[in-house]
């Protein structure tokens, strides 16, 4: 296994976001080994505050120097805050996934999807098979 | 940022006042500048006749060119840029043409561009062609949409798949999303080809009804050709998709195979690779597009056709106007009052013909431009980029039938000429003979922190332009090798030896390539710090 | 062999060292049923040959220099100096391509970077890109810019009749596969009518400046209207008026586009042209095409390198926003290496000259009994003549008299039939424009 990290209390998608709930709020961020992947990460935008999104809807778009990812959202519900400090410090991603690089917080409409994400050892596996 | 650059800013070697050119004195009566439209300030630079030459010489100095050496891009088709062209396309008749000049004054241009269109199609094997496209991506937008409409017309236009391989070029699933569209990615088998379970499974299950067809790329992206692209082709005319061919790599083809006669439906023509209209450090390019029977009336417009003679001229004072031009081009621009009504026919005389040009009759027809019937539209204003059509044009003539096929067979010679001489030292993932280009994976088991990026800088320190990198996606480390048919033995060979040597280097002194290239104007740039402060403009601040 | 080098003997070396005796055998993957067609092409000929084949060709057309031109509408006769074309002639420029590789190709890249600022000073603008393939497309890539800064929620797209008619042509030919609804320009709708049509659907509005007629409209309170209903404001541009108009950056435009041909592009039968396309900065994200951006080198020398690259189509492939690849960037460098000759007191005295001149035609055509000149509105180097006979036959017979007359707006426009649209340029001597009015004179 390489040597990324993958916190133990989040679920993950197959397209490297994470997903920590606390209540019906879910916020979201991408890995650290999508941030690695990516290498310097250089742009990000999100939906605004307010917007709703469908489960899998992308909530906004990640770059690097060499690569354009959209981001999605696994579950349904309203935007309800976006982390713009991102929008002027991008490489704060590749520092902080878990922490300072959280991207929306979404108010869900039903949390179910997310149990059919990955847990973190199911993710480190999927990880080391590409 | 306070160092210099290699060459100031044009901005930067001006002074107040200074003039680059003189412009003659107004002989006409002046009126008021109406005051309220006027602005103010007019941000150029302020620079002299020689000091401009200057700048532009140094600019150019700091460029790698084909007129330099190699430049073995693949799919690219880096080949040698006649001189003759260049002079062709600055004759007046040329460069001086208004687009929208009577076709009665245009029937030269006109010819050249008919003879161009039937040329493009007998040597792909197609019906009809359209040269408006003003690139290669534009002439695969217009090829998805004449195969959108098709489906249209037909009533089946719930057909909005098209099947695009993995290893394809990425005009070409963006020119699906373009034509609003949805792109179904096919894999490739460890042969290269398109894997054809995947393509069986697409065409034969739930989604048959939606494909509308498949982009391919002949030969593939690898350089190789599909060896089973006559069952490709079948299974997707079964599922009633057509077949675009990108003709990108169309250097592999001349006097080979014919597209056409191979069953696809239309594919689109690089003038700028195969036909050695020059890149221009970018473009112009020129993207004809050839078709068959059921989608000639779609093809964009408007394209060159042989129209019925026109009837007589209105009479118009002023003397009658000679019917046959001087052949000379003798005529000086004080010579008003002479007449326009002139045929490129009579004008060429009656030893042009032979082979496939046709013969030239005492009473030539009249060549006009003509929307097809269900055309998709136009593409751009007026009618493609003519400036190439004529190089293009020039370059068959110069070659001829059998230069053409020569084209081919030494592209494809010399392709697998350095694929065997660098197989040795290299991994060629594909172990067949390839087209006109060639891939092979640029990193060693025994020199892990080197990679193909850096084996391209450490090229440019041998004095080479680098190969293609990290393309097609489908292979790891990818370095794509076109030399093209106008390089020598010798050349090559010293391609060959610079690739030897940098795999020799790689084991010996890695960090050698990771700094590479040593010798080049300017070391690695910073392209995060370029993505991230965008500095994409050095002009004064205008106010707003 | 024309331009392949081999002999004979390194032919067989060569063979030898694949392993094939032929060159026939290399092609053995290709359907065997198929290989090797004949194909129908003449002979190869000499270049001697050829030279002499194109110039005849060549001179079967009616060009400028036998010919006076009074015809633009979209293309446009202008003086380019001599030092445009010998720069453009260095094999350095035209033989190299796109600059993938950084540090060898400065000297595209730099001349790009400078084009770009260029243009953003005569637009107004702070970003533009390295080209498009003309003045249609870049409209018709605007369509899409403004859809996508629009999210693609909004989906109505206001053009003004007095585009081009060709670049409407070709936006619609650009979007028939999208959902979107072109409207305002099937009418004669003036800018007030088409400010009626906003609404929080609207996308964005284009108007041309100088419009397709020649004319320039009241434009103050087109931006503000455009912005109050969210929209974008478009303005196709001909930069050559610019050089004494108020930047479209001045009047409130978002995205300036158009046609740089009259930047030192010859007319060459319409292309390879040059397609300009800037934009404010806070929407570069959203264009399509290369873009060149400064930056410094591994020894912190300053240097330049295409940037936001992920926008185009080789990495974003099926989600980008435009298929674009090979541009024009050798038209990019004419323009470039004009502007820098022609500067700011240049550009501004070529920009009068083709007022004043295109003025005192109008004048003296207005004069002429049976013709009448459309003086509603200011104009810049073209305007509309209202003529007593058919446009064709006015044509006709100053063809007769080397004289290429103005473009039929009939042809177009319906409601505009024998009216024909004049270009006076900085190429019309005063005794040419002197002569196409006495000619005309005579036809009245």
């Amino acid at each position: 296994m390489g040597d990324w990290k993958t916190p133990a209390n989040l679920r993950y998608a197959e397209t490297d976001e994470w997903f920590a709930v606390d209540g019906d709020v879910v916020t979201i961020g991408i890995t650290d080994y999508a941030q690695d992947q990516l290498n310097d990460i250089v742009y990000v935008e999100f939906r605004d505050a307010g917007d709703d999104v469908d489960a899998g809807d992308s909530f906004g778009e990640v770059e690097s120097v060499k690569a354009a990812s959209e981001l999605y959202s696994a579950v349904a519900g309203e935007i309800i805050e976006v982390n713009s400090a991102l929008e002027d410090s991008p490489e704060t991603l590749n520092a902080d996934p878990f922490g300072a690089g959280w991207m929306v917080k979404v108010r869900a409409s039903d949390l179910a999807p997310l149990a059919g994400l990955m847990d973190a050892s199911g993710y480190d596996a999927y990880c080391d098979s590409r | 940022m306070s160092t210099e650059l290699l060459q100031p800013l044009i901005y930067d070697i001006g002074s107040p006042g200074r003039l680059g050119v003189n412009l003659p004195e107004c002989d006409v009566p002046k009126v008021e500048l109406p005051a309220a439209l006027m602005r103010e300030e007019l941000a150029l630079p302020e620079v002299g006749e020689v000091q401009v030459v200057r700048h532009f010489v140094k600019l150019s100095k700091l460029n790698y060119s084909i007129d330099q050496g190699m430049y073995p891009l693949g799919s690219c088709t880096m080949k040698y840029n006649p001189k003759i062209n260049e002079d062709a396309a600055r004759l007046p008749g040329f460069a001086q043409l208004h687009p929208l000049t009577d076709e009665s004054g245009s029937q030269g241009a006109l010819f050249l561009m008919h003879e161009l269109q039937k040329w493009l199609g007998e040597i792909s094997g197609f019906p009809a062609v359209s040269l408006t496209p003003a690139a290669g991506a534009q002439g695969e937008f217009a090829g998805i949409l004449m195969i959108r409409q098709y489906h249209i017309d037909r009533g089946e236009g719930q057909r909005d798949l098209i099947l695009v391989p993995n290893s394809a070029h990425g005009t070409n699933p963006a020119t699906v999303t373009m034509a609003g569209m949805d792109v179904l990615e096919l894999p490739s088998n460890d042969q290269g080809n398109v894997d054809m379970d995947a393509l069986h499974a697409a065409c034969e299950g739930e989604l048959r009804d939606r494909i509308a067809g498949m982009m391919i790329t002949v030969p593939s992206t690898l350089g190789l050709f599909e060896s089973t692209i006559l069952e490709v082709i079948a299974t997707v005319h079964d599922a009633g998709g057509l077949m675009y061919m990108d003709g990108a790599n169309m250097n592999a083809l001349m006097a080979a195979v014919k597209p056409g006669a191979l069953g696809f439906d239309v594919m689109h023509y690089n003038l700028h690779k195969t036909f050695s209209t020059p890149h221009g450090g970018g473009g112009p390019g020129s993207g004809a597009v050839g078709v068959n029977e059921k989608l000639a009336p779609y093809l964009p417009g408007p394209i060159v056709e042989m129209v019925e003679e026109q009837p007589p001229r209105t009479p118009s004072p002023g003397p009658v106007p000679p019917s046959v031009p001087p052949l000379d081009g003798g005529r000086n621009s004080s010579e008003l009052g002479k007449g326009s009504s002139k045929s490129p026919l009579s004008s060429l005389g009656g030893d042009l013909g032979g082979g496939g040009v046709g013969v030239r009759d005492a009473e030539p027809p009249l060549y006009g431009f003509v929307m097809p019937e269900k055309s998709i539209g136009r593409l751009k204003a007026f009618h493609g980029n003519f400036g190439m059509h004529l190089r293009a044009y020039a370059y068959i003539r110069v070659y001829g039938d059998s230069g053409i096929r020569d084209v081919t067979r030494y592209a494809v010679l010399n392709a697998n000429y350095l694929r065997a001489k660098l197989m040795a030292t290299y991994t060629v993932p594909y172990p067949r003979y390839c087209g006109h280009e060639f891939v092979l994976e640029g990193h060693f088991a025994d020199a892990e922190d080197v990679h193909a990026l850096d084996i391209s800088k450490r090229l440019m320190d041998y004095g080479f332009h680098p190969p293609t990198n990290y393309f097609p996606l489908i292979v790891p480390e990818a370095l794509l090798i076109e030399p093209t048919e106008t390089e020598t033995k010798a050349e090559l060979d010293e391609f060959v030896a610079a690739m030897e040597k940098i795999a020799e280097e790689a084991r010996r002194d890695p960090e050698l390539l990771r700094q590479a290239p040593h010798t080049a104007p300017v070391r690695r740039l910073d392209e995060v710090r370029a993505a991230k402060e965008l500095v994409l403009c050095c002009a004064p601040a205008l106010p707003h | 062999m024309s331009y392949i080098p081999h002999t004979a003997n390194e032919t067989q070396q060569m063979l030898g060292a694949i392993g094939v005796d032929a060159i026939e055998a290399l092609f053995e993957a290709a359907p065997a049923t198929h290989r090797f067609p004949k194909l129908e092409l003449p002979p190869p000929m000499s270049e001697m040959e050829v030279a002499a084949e194109m110039l005849a060709i060549s001179e079967a057309n009616d060009h400028a220099q036998d010919f006076a031109i009074f015809r633009g509408a979209g293309a446009y006769h202008h003086f380019i100096p001599s030092v445009v074309n010998h720069i453009l002639l260095r094999g350095e420029f035209y033989t190299a391509y796109t600059p993938y590789q950084p540090e060898i190709s400065q000297g595209t890249l730099q001349a790009t970077y400078e084009y770009q600022s260029m243009m953003c000073a005569l637009t107004g603008m702070n970003a533009a890109n390295a080209s498009h393939y003309d003045g249609a497309t870049s409209l018709a890539e605007a369509v899409t810019v403004a859809l996508e800064v629009a999210r693609h929620r909004r989906k109505k797209v206001i053009l003004s009749h007095a585009i081009h008619p060709q670049y409407r042509e070709v936006v619609r030919t650009y979007h028939q596969g999208r959902d979107i609804r072109i409207i305002g320009d099937r009418g004669r709708g003036e800018i007030v009518d088409l400010m009626e049509m906003l609404d929080e659907n609207t996308a964005m509005l284009a108007v041309q400046y100088p419009d397709f007629f020649g004319q320039i409209d009241d434009l103050t309170a087109l931006a503000d209207a455009v912005h109050d209903a969210g929209a974008l404001l478009v303005m196709v541009a001909n930069p050559m008026a610019l050089s004494i108009f108020k930047s479209p950056g001045e009047l409130g435009a978002d995205i300036v586009v158009g046609e740089a041909q009259p930047m030192g592009v010859p007319l060459g039968f319409g292309g390879p042209y040059l397609g300009y396309f800037a934009i404010r900065q806070k929407y570069v994200r959203r264009i399509a095409g290369r873009i060149i951006g400064e930056t410094l080198d591994a020894d912190g020398k300053r240097a330049f390198v295409m940037t936001l690259r992920p926008r185009e189509q080789d990495i974003k492939r099926e989600r980008a926003s435009s298929n674009i690849c090979t541009n024009q960037g050798l038209m990019a460098l004419s323009a470039s290496v004009y502007m820098a000759l022609m500067g700011k007191n240049g550009l501004r005295k070529v920009g009068e000259l083709n007022y004043h001149k295109a003025h005192y035609a109008a004048n003296e055509i207005n004069r002429l009994d049976g013709y009448s000149v459309d003086m509603s509105k200011p104009f810049f180097n073209e305007f509309v003549v209202s003529c007593p006979r058919p446009i064709a036959e006015i044509n006709e017979a100053l063809l007769a008299e080397g004289v290429i007359g103005g473009f039929d707006l009939g042809a177009h426009y319906f409601h505009l039939n024998d009216r024909m649209l004049l270009c006076v340029t900085e190429m019309n001597a005063k005794e040419e424009i002197d002569r196409l009015v006495e000619i005309l004179g005579g036809l009245s």
